[in-house]
Formats: C-alpha cells, sequence, structure tokens
C-alpha cells in the first residue's frame, strides 16, 4: 500500500465517521427502497444519498467536473472497502437507476459537453432516476429491428412507437431510448440514441406483472413524445454504435452473481443440513443433493476466481473486455442454479407464495427464484452472449444476426 | 494467464517455442511407434535436463532454480498441449516435493542435485488399488535390527521402470484406513527384493507395478518422521495434482485449438460448418469452461507457492474441475472431428486417451468433490 493511498484512506474513514448516519448500517439497500424504488426515502437515507453525493463519491472514479469524485481506481477500492468495513453501502446507482451503470459511462464517451454537463451531475447526486427504451415488443434479442421512431420537426425530435421491458420507467426522470432515425437504409444504419425527460404528455407508462408478483419493468408508450434536438446521444444514425457499447457496459456491470440479502446468504450447505438432515460424521444425508451442492460451490468459486484472474490481466483497468459474455453467463448460472438448489433444499417450505406458515427467508426464496429466471434473458440472453463469444472472441463467422 | 514476472515470461516462451519446435505430438506418435520401453525418449529428457526444467522446484543451494509451482505450472501447460512424454513431473515435480517437504538435510544433499541434474528419476509409490485411495496404504513396514522391512505391492507406479529411486508410502503402524501411522521410506530401484513389471497403458506412457518382498531399508532412509508421513504425504499429494491440473488444462486447451481450427476450416452443407449456432454455442461453451478452469487452476498453484491456508481446498477445485474439463473437451475434439476423429492417424485418439489416465490419476472428480465438500463442513 503506497503512503498516498494510505494517507488517503485515513481520510475516509475521518470521514465517514462524520458523515454516515449509523442507522443505515448493515441495511443494504431496503433503505432506499430496495430494487423496485420508492418515491420517497427516509430522512437518515437521504441525507446520506446527499452527502455521498455532493462529495461525488457515488461515482468515485467519473470526473469530479461532472459530479464525479475524480479518484482513482486505487482509492475508489480504498473508499469502497473502508465504507464495507462501517456497513454503509453506496446507494446512489441504485437511485440513479441505469445511470450510474449504463447511461453515464456512455454519455462519458460519446457526449457532447453540453450533454456532460447538463445530464451527469443528477446522476452522480443519486437524484435523477434514468431508464432505457430499448427493447420492443418485436424487437427482443433481435434488438435492430426496432420501430420506434423519431422524426426532426426543425427544433425537436418527436417520438412514437412502444418500448417495453422498460426497468423502473414509472419511476424514472429520464429516459435514453433507441430510435429509428432513417427507414431507407440496412436496420443497423438508421439508429439513433435520444436522451428525453418522462415527465411530459406525450410519455406513458404502464408496470408490467411478473411471475414473481411484482413490477419491476414497465410497457412505455410514445405519443408525440419530445426530445430535445441537442439531446441525440452520439452520431445521428450510428445509435448502433452507441447502444452497442452501453450493452457492454451493461454485461460488465452484470458479471457479478446478484447480490443476496444478508440472511439468505447463509452457506447453503448450511440450510441444506438444517432442511435435510446430516449423518453423525456430518456429511449431508442426500448424497445425490449434496453431489450437486458441491457442483455448485465449486463453479461459484470458479467464478469469484476467474473475475479476479481477468482484473488482475487488465490491471485494474475498469475498459470493458469480451470477457464480460462469459462472465455473465457464468454467473447467470450461479445465480440461477443457487435458487434452484434453495428450492429443492426447502422442500414443502419453499413453495409458499405468502402468509405465516412460511418463514421470510421461505418466502423471499420463492420470488428470487422466479425472477431469477430473467437473468438469462435480459441485458443479451444467454445465447446471445454465446453469439458474442463465438463471434468476437472465438472468430467464428456470423449465423443468426443477418441485415 | 496470471500476471507473469519477466523470467516466468522467459519460461514460458522458452517452452512455448521448444515444445513447438522440438516436440510437437508427432514426437509423441513416433514414440509411441517406436515401443519404447520406458514411454519417452531419453533425448528428450536430456533436452529438459539442459534447459533447466528438472531443477525449476529445487532450491538453488541444492543445485536447482528453486521458481515455485506457478513457473513449473507453465511448462506442464506445454507439454500437456503436445503430449511430450518424460519423467518431468513425476520427479522433477512430485519426487523433488517429496524431499523437500519430508527430507533431512543429508537426504536433500545427497539427491537433489541428482533430480536437478537428471541423473537421479526420483518417484512416488503410493497407490495400491483400483483408485486413488492413500488411507488405503497397506503396505507393511515392520521393523528390523538396523532399519525396516518393506512387505507388499504398488500399482501404477509414474515412471516406475525409469526410476532410479522411489518414495514409497507404507504403513508403519495401524490398520489400513487412516493416514496415521503411515510413513515414507527412500528405496533404491536395485534393491534386493524389489521387483517391477511394466505395464502397457492406452496412453503409451511408462508406469510400473512394484512388489516388495521383504525388501531391508535402514533407519537413515526413512523420510521424515516415523508415523507421522501424513501432513508431509498431503503436501506431496498437492503438489501432484496441482501440478497434473496444470498439464491437463494443456492437453485440454490443445483439444479446444485444433477444434475450433476445425471448425472454422471443414465445410459441409456449402459453408464451414462453425457457422452453425449448435456448433458455434458448443463452442463457446466450453470455451467459458476452459477460462473458469484456468482461474482455478492457476489459483492452486499460486496457494502452494504462498502456502496459503486455502490450499486443500482450491487444489480439489482445480483437480476436479481440470479433470471434468478435460474429459468434455477429448470426447468433444472426437465428436466434432467426426469420422477423421476415430482413426489412428490422426492425433485426437492421444487426447481422449490421455484424458482419462490423468483425470483418475491423484484423484478423479469424484474424490476431489468429496474432499471439497468435506472441506466445506458437509
Amino acid at each position: 500500500m503506497s503512503e498516498a493511498l494510505d494517507q488517503f484512506r485515513h481520510e475516509v474513514r475521518d470521514w465517514l465517521a462524520q458523515n454516515f448516519p449509523k442507522s443505515l448500517a448493515g441495511r443494504g439497500i431496503e433503505p432506499f427502497g430496495g430494487v423496485e424504488g420508492e418515491a420517497t426515502i427516509p430522512e437518515d437515507a437521504s441525507l446520506w444519498r446527499d452527502r455521498l453525493g455532493d462529495k461525488g463519491w457515488g461515482t468515485p472514479t467519473w470526473p469530479a467536473v461532472y459530479g464525479g469524485g475524480g479518484l482513482s481506481v486505487g482509492e475508489a477500492a480504498v473508499l469502497s472497502d473502508e465504507m464495507h468495513q462501517v456497513g454503509a453501502i453506496n446507494p446512489i446507482p441504485l437511485l440513479a437507476g441505469m445511470g450510474v451503470t449504463m447511461v453515464g459511462p456512455t454519455i462519458l464517451e460519446y457526449g457532447t459537453e453540453e450533454q456532460k454537463k447538463k445530464h451527469l451531475p443528477g446522476i452522480c447526486s443519486g437524484k435523477v432516476r434514468w431508464c432505457l427504451g430499448l427493447s420492443e415488443p418485436n424487437a427482443g434479442s433481435d434488438l435492430a429491428s426496432l420501430q420506434t421512431k423519431a422524426e426532426d420537426n426543425g427544433d425537436r425530435w418527436v417520438i412514437n412507437g412502444q418500448k417495453i421491458w422498460t426497468s423502473g420507467a414509472n419511476i424514472s426522470q429520464w429516459c435514453g431510448a433507441l430510435v429509428r432515425t432513417d427507414s431507407s437504409v440496412a436496420k443497423r444504419d438508421g439508429i439513433s440514441f435520444l436522451l428525453l425527460p418522462m415527465d411530459q404528455p406525450g410519455v406513458e407508462t404502464r408496470p408490467i406483472k411478473l411471475i414473481a408478483g411484482a413490477s419491476p419493468f414497465c410497457e412505455t408508450f410514445f405519443n408525440d413524445a419530445e426530445a430535445e434536438k441537442t439531446d441525440l446521444l452520439g452520431k445521428h444514425n450510428d445509435g448502433w454504435s452507441v447502444v452497442k457499447r452501453l450493452l457492454q457496459h451493461e454485461r460488465a456491470s452484470q458479471t457479478g452473481a446478484r447480490p443476496t440479502s444478508n440472511k439468505s446468504a447463509q452457506p447453503i450447505q448450511a440450510l441444506a443440513k438444517a432442511y435435510c438432515g446430516s449423518e453423525p460424521d456430518g456429511t449431508l444425508s442426500d448424497k445425490d443433493l449434496r453431489s450437486r451442492i458441491v457442483d455448485h460451490l465449486m463453479h461459484t468459486k470458479a467464478h469469484g476466481l476467474t473475475i479476479a484472474r481477468i482484473s488482475a490481466e487488465a490491471k485494474g483497468n475498469p475498459e470493458v473486455s469480451a470477457a464480460a459474455s462469459i462472465l455473465k453467463n457464468s454467473a447467470t448460472r450461479v445465480s440461477q442454479d443457487r435458487a434452484e438448489l434453495l428450492l429443492e433444499v426447502m422442500g414443502h417450505q419453499g413453495i409458499g407464495w405468502y402468509g405465516d406458515a412460511f418463514s421470510e427467508d421461505e418466502l423471499e426464496n420463492v420470488r428470487g427464484w422466479l425472477s431469477g429466471k430473467a437473468i438469462s434473458i435480459y441485458g443479451g440472453s444467454f445465447e446471445i452472449q454465446n453469439n458474442i463469444i463465438a463471434k468476437n472472441i472465438l472468430g467464428l463467422p456470423e449465423t443468426t444476426q443477418k441485415g | 494467464m496470471a500476471l507473469l514476472s519477466e523470467e516466468q515470461t522467459l519460461i514460458k516462451d522458452q517452452a512455448v517455442s521448444w515444445v513447438r519446435d522440438e516436440s510437437p505430438v508427432t514426437q509423441f506418435r513416433a514414440m509411441r511407434d517406436s515401443g519404447a520401453p520406458l514411454g519417452f525418449f531419453p533425448d528428450t529428457w536430456t533436452a529438459m535436463v539442459n534447459m533447466g526444467w528438472t531443477g525449476m522446484l529445487v532450491p538453488e543451494a541444492y543445485g536447482g532454480s528453486g521458481l515455485g509451482h506457478l513457473t513449473f505450472g507453465l511448462v506442464l501447460e506445454q507439454l500437456g498441449r503436445h503430449l511430450t512424454a518424460s519423467p518431468l513431473f513425476a520427479s522433477a515435480l512430485v519426487g523433488a516435493s517429496a524431499l523437500m517437504k519430508a527430507g533431512n538435510e543429508a537426504q536433500k544433499t545427497s539427491l537433489l542435485p541428482k533430480i536437478a541434474d537428471g541423473s537421479a528419476v526420483v518417484s512416488l509409490a503410493l497407490e495400491e488399488g483400483t483408485r486413488h485411495h492413500p488411507e488405503a496404504t497397506a503396505l507393511l513396514a515392520e521393523r528390523s535390527d538396523d532399519g525396516f522391512t518393506l512387505s507388499g505391492e504398488k500399482t501404477f507406479v509414474m515412471e516406475g521402470m525409469a526410476a532410479t529411486h522411489f518414495v514409497v508410502v507404507a504403513r508403519t503402524e495401524g490398520a489400513a484406513g487412516s493416514l496415521e501411522g503411515l510413513s515414507l521410506f527412500l528405496v533404491d530401484a536395485d534393491v534386493d527384493g524389489l521387483s517391477r513389471s511394466s505395464l502397457s497403458t492406452m496412453d503409451s506412457r511408462g508406469y510400473a507395478n512394484l512388489r516388495f518382498e521383504r525388501v531391508e531399508v535402514r533407519e537413515d532412509q526413512l523420510l521424515g518422521t516415523l508415523h507421522q508421513a501424513g501432513g508431509a504425504l498431503s503436501w506431496i499429494l498437492d503438489v501432484a495434482r496441482a501440478g497434473l491440473a496444470m498439464e491437463m488444462l494443456g492437453t485440454a486447451a490443445h483439444a479446444f485449438d485444433m477444434t475450433l481450427d476445425y471448425l472454422k476450416t471443414r465445410k459441409q452443407f456449402g459453408q464451414v460448418i462453425g457457422s452453425f449456432q449448435a456448433l458455434g454455442h458448443r463452442a463457446s461453451g466450453l470455451y467459458t469452461e476452459m477460462e473458469l478452469t484456468r482461474s482455478c487452476v492457476e489459483a492452486a498453484l499460486q496457494s502452494l507457492d504462498a502456502e496459503s491456508d486455502e490450499r486443500e481446498s482450491l487444489v480439489a477445485l482445480a483437480k476436479a474441475k481440470a479433470s471434468a474439463f478435460l474429459h468434455e473437451m477429448s470426447n468433444q475434439l472426437i465428436q466434432i472431428h467426426g469420422g477423421i476423429g476415430m482413426t489412428d492417424e490422426f492425433d485426437a485418439g492421444f487426447y481422449l486417451k490421455r484424458a482419462r489416465v490423468l483425470e483418475i490419476a491423484f484423484g478423479n472428480v469424484a474424490y476431489h468433490k468429496d474432499r471439497y465438500a468435506t472441506l466445506n463442513g458437509f
């Protein structure tokens, strides 16, 4: 550890002691509205959001001039480490919706100076939530066949069409939308990327109820919705380049296994012994289950080691790499296998929907198992990631993506 | 690949070019076809000695270069790629580790320099049954007037016919079923009462069965502490497993490269077969598994170098993952090549045969899964 980083660690420690509300310690994302978000959050939570945001430390490596922390990768690691020590989380990536993980990095790369100054500070503060209008009812994995149209009416873009699977559209203030700006050329060559406000008469959102019971996604309708001329991100008709980059950021943000709540983070083997029983020598009684839990634990460890190896090889370079597709598919397996195994471990207690007959963990597991089925669909499905690996890493000829 | 030092990079590059130029798989084929009695060409061994590979693990004080397990692994990976046959793994890694871990000063001084200069081949004589099971060791070492008398049998001893010395795992106390009561003995291969018979195996490499009929050994041939070889043995076996996992990864990586090359060149229905999504996705899945396996194997080798507390669990993970991946990859090598893969003229069969032999050596997938579960408390 260098002296400068050591010095920085002390500064962080002091700052956290003075600014982090103790009432939030160890409570994770729950005070911030959980994964689905809430319109209002409690006072201690908003205080922490504001203090972290003012410091720029919710987006620690972004340039300070746009509201980021201006920290080096090493300093950001120290910050994250120290926050972990006191049980603090950084709520800003959650509160900004798709702002921190995807929209912001893409604006930093493709945005004009004006766009950076207009949009990034809001993301850094955690007060402006972003959603992404990408998929459409007839454009899922084949995203480039999207139909939502934007026309230049002289002083504004006018947008008409429908998006689907827009995460958090009903609670977001801004949207990054992929729109067709030229229908006369090959489908990937007539797409642009627009930034538009959600609070306007031409935008309507309808939450979609999913199999897990919650509604994290919306259908979003644009009826003569408007965007400023200056809010076109990247070049006109070059939105496909922008979105490819954006999706790389998305994959990179999905390479870890999904965070689990503190309680269900209890080792699966301990839960298995509690629910299924063990032998006098301490081994799990169900040998078939034992074998499959070992497979899962080994894969989980291998996944963690691979993340560590790939970041060491990149020498802390946060640049998104082609390896993200491997890690996304591997992370999917970690999460989905765990949920399936837990469901099996809990047996009859694992099938509850609500009510006192089931513990909170049991109910949470059912919902998590169901919602987790989406992991291999969103952000480029398991099959799309395999296409990317085959083409971009292995150099095999393109198969399915035509046009 | 892990981040390498300048020295490690040089050694790796040397291994890559030597294997490519001097020991491609055609050399292995020539060795097999010649029926080389020891299961390797003596010239190959001499070349390895001259490059200093036999002394890579041996400390400088004993005539080696003391470079560690990850560095040794870099060479083993390349040897695994082209199935280069030699006693390097058995002697310069496993045999040397046994002496380094359990040997006293006199034993190390007398034998380590000979391992490093290639004049001695020291092999571990452990297995007695159909599968890896150190606790089941029954070969008996009884007290005699000035040492011990060894009686029993050993099977599947690597480089058993080429070895000049054996590190013999023997029971000096207790009954078969426990690591307690085991001792290690350093035995000359030509000692009275020891007979060895060559095994002909599908991977064409050198193995032997050993028969000990009242073999007399002196007190000073005891390697390490009497009755308490368990700890040292566990280390030696982990060195072997991690090294073997790296060799297996090399074998699998080459099988993958051959397959990928075929996917890009073989045409059917007017297009290269790699353009079919079924095959593209299979290749993506294999590649993903290969990357995960590499992380485990490198971590296991690094845990040996760091003498980390996680060693046992990382080694179990590495050997299980490498075995499972090589198993699948060697099957896919044949399947994707189709009919040509079934011919002896093509090399795929060599990889398939070698895969299964290494899979069961030092513990198969089931063995290491059981170990991993036990280490994780279930």
